[in-house]
């Protein structure tokens, strides 16, 4: 691997009345990467992005943008520009004099001004409404003013701080797939802060999971959803069924475990399991039948319909087993006819691939 | 017990209510028909309180009274030069409350406001006793124009100033400060975001506070009358001494030049101090 571009190391950001914001958090960000930092409000993510552009600093720790400590150097001289939540777009400019700031106090000329100014204002779908004033245009259009006026910039990172959190759902979704395809063309690495995980899943090519401080896991968006490090990041990247489990015996990267409500199985793992761990299993991976199912391997236990939840594309149901245990399990409505063939109730098996399961031991 | 609603009015519609009308009109009465007197026998053609016809000529005999013109021209120019420097005082000072944290702030801030709620009379008083002490109220007399203002100018900028503070700092509690960040992260630095982002958004307010305390500073009499040495005399001060002896026309147009320069100067600072829509 190249020289990472962002390489943020043992950093640390305490608060005057010894709040820890960021607690000892190490990431090396590659070139032209999308990255995300994803966690619940108040894990850090803003503060850490915030210390990458300077407008906060860390109290220990180092962060690294192009190979250069940057410990000294203030936000108007970083590589990094930032697209800030309340888009901060000058009321007092025009979408092109708004566009154009960057450049004009750092004292580019006037004509590679004007030139670059159109170019971005073409990239995100502005140009003809250069000379609008910003209250006279919607948030999407203010958040593109945002967009523009950072890349006009050419930054070697561009931070976006909870760019879509503002905007209502249905936008969303098209900025969404308009900020992929921009990164794609302009080539620039992206890191975005974001506490909504399908926002992160959706765009990033890598995402570093975030909790007080600390981070969780990094890792690209389907290790995370598959092969979540700890409890805390297969519940809060999707749903998922946490299932309490003694581990009788290791064997190599085979445990067998005796789960609550379920019984004896084995899962494999590459970690050594103490006396008891946690079976992590996500819903769409359970499977329900009326009848005993068939085949070697897989795990079943009896189960009583408590609730189903009715989405369209899927219903969400809700099982209970042996000694109180809820599971969770999504089912696809693949015919019109018959929605998820259950009733409340009703009993029935759940099965499931202990492949398909997960053992996490913290 | 209130009064039942007629058909198609609203709870809160007292306008529409016949004592609320006459309340009005007696209110009206009372407090613009003097005024409205003022002006309109400035225009008269005889001295006595009876109409006798129209006529500019008040204004030219008052313009051509060189003592009314004087104190006119004194009262201008002292508004003029104390606006410029309580403005430049009170945006300061908004901007340091505003952006600052400090030891005693909250002292600090209630002892701005002790010129807004000071008697005049009071302040008036203590600033003679403090010309005279430290023998300004005399040293001052033989200095050339516009100096030999200063003791009057100074206490106008003492109690205008607070004015202007609190007139833009109430303009910056509602500034983002994710505006600010985005100057510097644009690579601007301090100084030029500073001019670029902050002061055009204090721009409204710093028009506003001016006009504020140009109009204080215009029509003030109690704080300039003890400020005043002797052959300092402003506008509101000369008026004063022309009417002791008696009520001329003249009194009259000059009175509403200086209450049309007013109107004029309150009209375009609450125009500016309605909240913009922008800038959130």
């Amino acid at each position: 691997m190249s020289e990472p571009i962002v390489s943020v190391q043992n950093v640390t950001r305490r608060y005057p009345g010894g709040i820890i914001a960021v607690d000892n958090v190490s990431i090396d960000i590659e070139k032209n990467e999308f990255f995300a930092l994803l966690g619940p409000s108040g894990c850090g993510k803003t503060t850490l992005l915030r210390m990458i552009s300077g407008l906060d600093t860390p109290t220990e720790g180092q962060i690294f943008i192009g190979g250069e400590d940057m410990a000294l150097t203030p936000p108007n001289l970083r590589p990094t520009n930032m697209v800030f939540q309340s888009y901060a777009v000058f009321p007092h400019m025009t979408v092109a004099q708004n566009v154009a700031y960057g450049l004009k106090v750092t004292g580019v000329a006037a004509d590679e001004t004007k030139r670059r100014t159109m170019e971005a204002l073409e990239m995100v779908k502005l140009e003809h409404l250069a000379e609008r004033k910003p209250d006279q245009m919607s948030g999407g259009q203010r958040q593109r003013v945002a967009l523009a006026r950072a890349l006009v910039k050419r930054p070697k990172v561009l931070l976006l701080d909870e760019p879509l959190s503002a905007l209502d759902a249905k936008l969303r979704d098209g900025m969404r797939l308009e900020l992929t395809r921009l990164q794609e063309t302009v080539g620039i690495t992206f890191i975005i802060v974001t506490h909504d995980q399908d926002e992160a899943l959706s765009m990033a090519s890598r995402i570093a999971v975030m909790n007080q401080g600390n981070v969780q896991q990094i890792a690209t968006p389907a290790e995370l959803y598959e092969q979540p490090r700890n409890k805390f990041v297969a519940d809060f990247i999707g749903k998922v069924n946490l299932i309490e489990t003694k581990v009788l015996k290791q064997k190599g990267k085979i445990a067998s475990c005796e789960a609550k409500g379920i019984g004896k199985l084995d899962v494999g793992t590459d970690k050594t399991c103490g006396d008891s761990a946690t079976i992590a299993i996500r819903p769409e991976k359970l499977k329900i039948s009326t009848v005993e199912p068939k085949g070697t391997g897989l795990v079943k236990t009896k189960a009583t319909i408590r609730d189903v939840a009715y989405y369209g594309d899927t219903s969400h149901i809700v099982a209970e087993v042996a000694g109180g245990l809820d599971l969770h399990i999504n089912v696809q409505n693949n015919t019109r006819t018959g929605g998820a063939g259950v009733d409340r109730n009703q009993k029935v098996w759940v099965h499931f691939d202990p492949k398909d399961a997960l053992l996490l031991t913290e | 017990m209130a009064a039942a609603l007629k058909p198609g009015q609203g709870p809160l519609d007292y306008g529409s209510r016949l004592w609320m009308k006459v309340l009005f009109i007696l209110v009206s009465i009372f407090l613009y028909a003097p005024i409205i007197s003022l002006i309109v026998f400035s225009f008269n053609v005889d001295k006595t309180g009876v109409w006798h016809g129209f006529t500019f000529q008040n204004y030219i005999k008052a313009w051509n009274n060189d003592s009314i013109f004087n104190a006119l021209a004194n009262s201008l120019s002292i508004a003029f030069i104390s606006t410029i420097f309580s403005t430049i005082f009170g945006a300061m000072i908004a901007l340091t409350l505003w952006r600052f944290k400090f030891p005693f702030k909250a002292g600090f801030e209630g002892f701005l406001a002790i010129p807004i709620v000071v008697p005049e009379i009071c302040m008036g008083v203590a600033l003679a006793l403090f010309y005279n002490q430290t023998g300004m109220m005399l040293a001052v007399r033989d200095w050339l124009w516009p100096f030999n203002l200063i003791n009057i100018i100074i206490a106008h900028i003492a109690f205008s100033f607070p004015f202007v503070a609190v007139v833009v700092r109430s303009r910056l509690i509602g500034f983002n400060r994710q505006l600010e960040e985005a100057s510097k992260d644009l690579g601007a630095t301090e100084f030029q975001t500073f001019m670029n982002v902050i002061v055009p958004f204090m721009m409204p307010s710093l028009i506003a506070g001016a006009l504020l305390a140009f109009t204080l500073s215009l029509d003030d009499f109690v704080i300039t009358f003890f400020s005043s040495g002797p052959g300092s005399v402003t506008f509101p001060v000369k008026i004063y001494s022309m009417v002791k002896n008696s009520i001329t026309p003249q009194i009259n147009a000059a009175s509403t030049v200086l209450i049309v320069i007013t109107l004029i100067a309150t009209v375009i600072a609450m125009k500016l101090q309605t909240p913009s829509k922008s800038g959130h």
